[in-house]
């Protein structure tokens, strides 16, 4: 497995996403936002940070930079793409996956532990989970409440497309265990295809024993 | 162009002695941009000119030591080729009149100052003083400051690990925003402001010069009164983004061979950053205002020299590198403008329309500018005061409950989760720990950092009072198993004309003088915010203390939260009963009279040694200092950080168990040991002459205290964590 983190003016979990790839085993470049190519690449990564400073709106700016047309054919041709945080906030503003993401429901940012489920384990993100999983990740972001209408949800849910939402420790999603007000407790989706997954979560952050916690690992081993 | 007069002069914040003394070092008499270039170096925040004969009493060396004060900031050696560079600085001014922006420019000033020496910033930490909760424009005021901190901090990457908040109705009309930054590099690659080489570039890299900040200098050395709204246009408006960007490229630009001197535009921008690096060169520096980048049209030299305008910096190159340097900020995009070059007339000479519109002698700016040795009166230790009468009926567990969720004492992590404290995946020991860690990237050493000051014992003895700052530090670092090097300061002090304000302002600085050089911990950079007055009342002496140590391994980490049931929980160090000034008396009862604890530096070291030796040999499973709340508080937080309860034992009449457990006595420990190491450890202890009181040990969710109180963990931590929540619900 190879991969490509895409750095973004103002990108700034390029460098710690990189480490965790490295350390399970997938070979990793980095790749200029201006740069007209992507190397030969299995995987491309959007990182988490604020890209062009998050002007105009969350990851607009960067959707529309040079190298998001590669990234776009590249998933077109059903190479798996991954974005977190920052990074699936490009991917919902460059239509690679559907919805919004909007200002946290309490309006301010949050940086904290938080648990999801994983409620579809058969992807290629999270083959190595085991369903209804309980994962304990670190979140920070200022709009990573997820919204769709009526009609979309309902098309992600007979998808199978949402694949982490937020819950407590003992799995249960409701609203004392929603941090941003996403609605249905959403952190993470895949497209129909399945090779393109966004969460707001940031698993390269609980990937280390030393920062207190190795399950934002098991999406890395899923990937290798 | 205005004609400039005595009058002028004052409005400039100037003294009508200091403008006859600048007609006398010019030898005539100076133009509207030469007053406005002076009155921005001779403030007292460029120019320390009240403070300076009284910091250069400080210690500032130990075998550590780099660079002590005097650059951007300070360097000291982490071994293997590592050094951090770090320092603290206040932007309580702009922050009072525009708290998001304020506070906001004062973490990004502080980055550059970091960044500037070559460093990769890898820590925030912050100290920040608000009014009474009560008071009207608290609530805006908090809210506006965190957002700020967070909203620059978050954005460019760099993780906010640690501080402080407090409130206290002397910060109604002043509030406090100390933003202390902590940096990595190798030691061979360290940068430095002092330019050389006569005709050689000077370049201006960044942002383009607006009209916002003119004056900011002037205004945060000058008190408020009902009028200080109207200062908005003085302060800045940050860009964090670009700041990032300009992070970037300077750090890309220093693995090449092409940098003389680099400094940043803070505080009097485009003037103090040219000054400085010719002063400290002893050359001149001669530059063409009409190549400066600037945002907005028709600005004057005035303007453009006096605008402080975020994130922009100066670099002196070698001659021939500037298409090098040029492409790496093209990259970056971000401005890049060759503006003058170095001298050998040792003046500041600027040209604008084809005209010399400044010629100023350097010297005059920098080592002639006005010095003062105040008035001060030195304060004698209180007379000590018996609290008996407020406290024999004392309830202990009702008032353990005022004091946990007491909006001083309460949990914090309202603030410190709008802070992104993860990024960079370093981050060992996160806030709401004694000390922040930070592991040094990519090696087994981490970087302990802390901030600390207690104001009302600053303001009932100022010198025990930053004496004890200075060790509280101490402790903080020594609590998680790190080694203590060095410190940073920012004393946050009143107007220093009156001698009552210059006195807490140098019986503070020697009592930090005391403290470190007792425990060989150096000051290696600082800042002194002075005028922190509205209509004439002023703050409490406040002298801020950021502390870095190192451990050596991180796998030697300690923390304070409960390990396991059924273990031994001891106090180190002496116990005396001092309540005066404790939270509990100050802030429950409310008497605000009587001394601070007393400082014994022989013990703090000591002590201090002790637990080093016993995390270092791995014989404690759990370690928090003693401060605010005394023995129970800091024993429930130990649980309410675990989910483990605790029993212990006290003995005595009500009076004599209320000043056993909530005294805040200092140069004391809690730590928690497995039975098996008790005898081991009493038995150093004994050989130390080490003061140790076993006092019971942990259990399962309850918190007890055998006849007095016995109450759920959980509950504990409700009380505790519910007051930011309140206080912001709407």
């Amino acid at each position: 497995m190879k991969a490509s983190v895409i750095v973004f003016p103002g990108s700034n979990c390029d460098r710690d996403v990189k480490i965790s790839l490295e350390k399970f085993g997938i070979k990793t470049s980095m790749v200029w936002h201006a740069d007209a190519k992507l190397p030969k690449t299995d995987l491309v990564v959007l990182p988490g940070g604020f890209s062009y400073g998050d002007y105009l709106r969350c990851g607009s700016i960067a959707s529309k930079s040079r190298i998001m047309k590669e990234v776009t054919a590249h998933s077109k041709k059903g190479g798996l793409v991954m974005g977190i945080c920052n990074g699936f906030q490009v991917l919902v503003e460059s239509q690679l996956l559907p919805g919004v993401l909007i200002r946290n429901i309490n309006l301010k940012f949050i940086c904290k532990n938080i648990t999801v489920k994983v409620t579809n384990n058969k992807t290629n993100f999270t083959s190595k989970t085991s369903r209804n999983s309980v994962l304990e990740i670190p979140i920070a972001h200022n709009e990573g409440n997820y919204f769709a209408n009526k009609d979309l949800i309902n098309e992600l849910e007979d998808n199978n497309q949402i694949v982490l939402q937020y819950c407590d420790t003992a799995g249960n999603i409701n609203e004392q265990s929603n941090p941003n007000g996403s609605i249905k407790n959403i952190a993470g989706i895949i497209n129909k295809k399945g090779n393109v997954f966004g969460l707001m979560p940031h698993p390269e952050r609980a990937s280390d024993e030393l920062l207190g916690g190795m399950d934002g690992s098991i999406i890395f081993k899923s990937l290798k | 162009m205005q004609k400039v007069s005595k009058e002028l002069a004052i409005k400039h914040g100037l003294t009508a002695e200091e403008y006859n003394k600048i007609i006398k070092l010019m030898g005539r008499n100076p133009n509207l941009v030469e007053l406005g270039i002076f009155s921005a170096m001779w403030n007292e925040h460029c120019s320390y000119k009240s403070s300076r004969i009284w910091l250069q009493t400080l210690p500032t060396k130990n075998k550590y030591v780099i660079q002590g004060p005097g650059e951007n900031a300070g360097v000291v050696d982490f071994g293997d080729g590592d050094v951090v560079i770090f320092k603290i600085e206040s932007h309580n001014h702009p922050s009072y009149i525009e708290p998001y922006q304020g506070a906001a420019t004062g973490v990004g000033g502080i980055l550059r100052d970091v960044f500037t020496m070559g460093a990769r910033p890898v820590a925030n930490l912050n100290s920040i003083r608000f009014g009474s909760p009560n008071h009207e424009k608290t609530k805006y005021l908090l809210n506006g400051v965190v957002s700020g901190i967070g909203g620059y901090g978050n954005c460019i990457g760099v993780p906010t690990v640690g501080g402080e908040t407090e409130f206290d109705e002397c910060y109604n009309g002043n509030i406090l925003v100390n933003a202390m930054n902590i940096g990595v590099a190798k030691k061979n690659k360290v940068f430095y402001s002092i330019a050389s080489g006569i005709g050689n570039p000077v370049v201006y890299v960044g942002s383009k010069t607006g009209r916002d900040g003119i004056h900011g200098a002037t205004m945060a050395s000058a008190e408020f009164d009902d009028d200080s709204e109207s200062k908005k246009p003085t302060v800045q408006v940050g860009d964090p983004f670009t700041e990032k960007l300009l992070l970037e490229a300077c750090l890309e630009l220093m693995q090449k061979k092409s940098i003389v001197s680099i400094q940043d535009m803070g505080a009097a921008g485009l003037t103090s950053s040219s000054i400085e690096m010719a002063s400290k060169g002893d050359l001149g520096i001669k530059i063409n205002l009409n190549l400066i980048p600037c945002r907005e049209n028709n600005m004057t030299p005035y303007e453009i020299m006096l605008s402080e305008s975020q994130e922009r910096m100066l670099i002196v190159l070698k001659k021939g590198k500037e298409k090098e340097a040029r492409k790496i900020f093209e990259k970056w995009g971000l401005d890049f403008a060759i503006i003058g070059q170095l001298t050998n007339s040792k003046k500041l000479e600027l040209e604008f329309n084809k005209k010399n519109v400044c010629s100023i002698p350097i010297h005059s700016l920098g080592d002639n500018a006005p010095k003062y040795k105040r008035d001060f009166i030195t304060y004698s230790y209180p007379k000590i005061i018996n609290h008996d009468s407020d406290i024999e009926k004392l309830d202990i567990k009702n008032s353990l409950i005022k004091i946990l969720s007491h909006h001083n004492y309460s949990n914090k992590s309202w603030v410190w989760e709008q802070y992104d404290h993860m990024v960079m995946t370093d981050t060992i020991q996160k806030p709401g720990g004694d000390s922040a860690v930070v592991r040094y990237h990519g090696k087994n050493k981490g970087i302990a950092a802390t901030v600390d000051c207690v104001p009302r014992y600053c303001k009932a003895h100022p010198k025990s009072g930053a004496m004890q700052a200075v060790c509280e530090t101490w402790r903080n670092l020594i609590s998680v198993g790190a080694q203590p090097i060095a410190i940073t300061n920012c004393l946050n002090f009143g107007n220093p004309e009156k001698k009552e304000i210059m006195g807490q302002l140098v019986d503070s600085i020697n009592g930090m003088k005391e403290a470190c050089e007792a425990l060989n911990y150096p000051v290696i950079s600082g800042n002194v915010s002075l005028y922190n007055e509205t209509n004439g009342v002023a703050i409490y002496p406040t002298p801020t203390i950021g502390g870095v140590g190192l451990l050596k391994n991180i796998n030697n980490m300690m923390t304070f939260n409960f390990k396991n049931t059924e273990n031994i929980i001891a106090v180190i160090g002496e116990t005396s009963g001092h309540l005066s000034q404790s939270a509990l008396i100050y802030d429950i009862i409310g008497d605000k009279d009587g001394p601070p604890p007393q400082i014994n530096l022989k013990e703090e070291k000591k002590n201090g040694l002790f637990v080093t030796d016993l995390i270092k040999t791995k014989l404690v499973q759990a370690v928090h200092d003693v401060s605010h709340g005394g023995i129970i508080v800091t024993l429930a937080e130990m649980c309410m950080a675990s989910n483990i309860g605790a029993k212990i034992k006290v003995s005595g009449s009500n009076s004599v168990k209320i000043k056993y457990l909530f005294s805040e006595d200092q140069a004391r420990y809690l730590i928690e040991i497995s039975k098996k190491n008790l005898e081991k450890i009493k038995k150093i202890a004994n050989d130390k002459n080490i003061k140790i009181d076993i006092i019971g040990k942990t259990q399962s969710e309850i918190f007890e205290i055998e006849n007095d109180l016995k109450i759920s963990v959980k509950e504990l931590k409700t009380k505790n964590e519910s007051w930011f929540k309140n206080y912001n619900k709407n």
